[in-house]
């Protein structure tokens, strides 16, 4: 019952694990105790409760392989109070709503890159015919639209104190509509499917057509008529004005901050996915 | 020698030109007056919108986090 158990020196802290096959589960308990002489020179051991060490280790070897996640936070962070703090461009209409750039155009920049893996996962499904592909498809594309909301809801409290009213259709806010509505129909349609590899397949080729349908709504037609959005029909883009890189310095980081944010939510969500193929499986 | 002088006269022009024209950018960004939350800002009233969003975002995360590492731990408990 004490497999690899030494004494150690006084007062340092040792880790014992017991194993036992309990319904044919392997329970591992993990103990940490130390080893003391008391007063009356009488040997003790004292377990400590906690099963886990946290140590600096411990985060280290999390480090390790989720770095990217913890430079999101620390990107976030940065782009968050530099973009309330810095100094911007002082143009009329925009005045302080300038720094909507830091905050509401990530969101768009952060959806079309989650939704491009998520059709790059759903050319991989029609190729291979691996569930696994489709799980990740559906995930991305799920945060993808998270983030599309998002961008909309800001876009409209933009909108109300710059163009005077939440909605004025737009062109750049009546793309945006089209798009997300067309991906709200991609979940409507996988749910309405019940065969497995049927449902996968399916949304996979309306993915793909979805994505190519959503590029132009966003970034052609309304180049081609008269929108108010900055960087459409005639309106100068941000990067006209921004001779000073000042913007660039928050805006770019905060798109870096909220892509490798939006994957690892789907990430999260792929993993819970995946959990639950495989509880199926063996029940 | 004279092509020399001109050339020289020349160069000091061109930089009166660009001083000229710097001043004349300094002069078009200051002049009109486009109101931004200058009084907000010099109140230090800022921070508080700093750390109210700061305060938030952390609290996301760390939930975030919260919810990686129960999914870890299934993970973990599945494989063995």
């Amino acid at each position: 019952m004490f497999p690899c158990c030494y004494f150690p020196f006084y007062g340092e802290v040792r880790r014992i694990s017991l194993e036992n096959t309990f319904k044919n589960k392997t329970v591992r308990l993990n103990f940490r105790y130390t080893f003391l002489i008391n007063k009356d020179r009488k040997i003790g051991l004292t377990f400590v409760k906690k099963t886990k060490s946290r140590g600096p280790y411990r985060i280290m070897m999390d480090l390790k392989k989720n770095w990217w996640k913890a430079l999101a936070i620390l990107i976030l962070l940065y782009s968050i109070i530099g973009g309330l703090l810095i100094e911007v461009p002082r143009l009329a209409i925009l005045n302080e709503t300038i720094r909507a750039l830091f905050f509401h155009v990530p969101m768009w920049f952060g959806m079309i890159f989650l939704l491009s893996v998520s059709v790059f996962y759903s050319i991989k499904y029609l190729s291979s015919n691996n569930l696994q592909h489709d799980v990740r498809a559906v995930e991305f594309a799920n945060s993808g639209v998270v983030f599309g909301v998002l961008g909309i809801l800001t876009g409209m409290v933009w909108a109300k104190f710059t163009w005077g009213d939440y909605w004025s259709n737009d062109p750049k806010q009546n793309g945006a509509a089209i798009g997300l509505l067309i991906y709200f129909a991609y979940f409507v349609l996988r749910n309405s499917l019940e065969d497995e590899q049927k449902k996968a397949r399916i949304s996979a080729v309306y993915n793909i057509f979805a994505f190519a349908t959503l590029i132009p709504l966003l970034f052609i037609l309304p180049r081609l008529t008269d929108s108010l959005h900055p960087g459409n029909g005639g309106n100068p883009g941000f990067n006209a004005y921004d001779l000073d890189n000042r913007l660039r310095l928050v805006f770019y980081p905060a798109v870096i901050g909220w892509t490798l944010m939006g994957v690892w939510f789907s990430s999260i969500r792929v993993r819970i996915r995946d959990l639950q193929n495989q509880m199926n499986e063996t029940a | 020698m004279k092509n020399l002088l001109l050339i020289c006269f020349l160069f000091l022009s061109l930089n009166g030109f660009a001083q000229q024209s710097a001043s004349s950018m300094i002069n078009e960004e200051s002049a009109p007056k486009v109101e931004m939350a200058d009084q907000f800002r010099e109140d230090g009233k800022i921070y508080v919108l700093v750390a109210i969003m700061v305060t938030i975002f952390l609290g996301v995360t760390v939930y975030t986090v919260s919810i990686d590492k129960k999914v870890s731990r299934l993970e973990k408990d599945l494989k063995n």
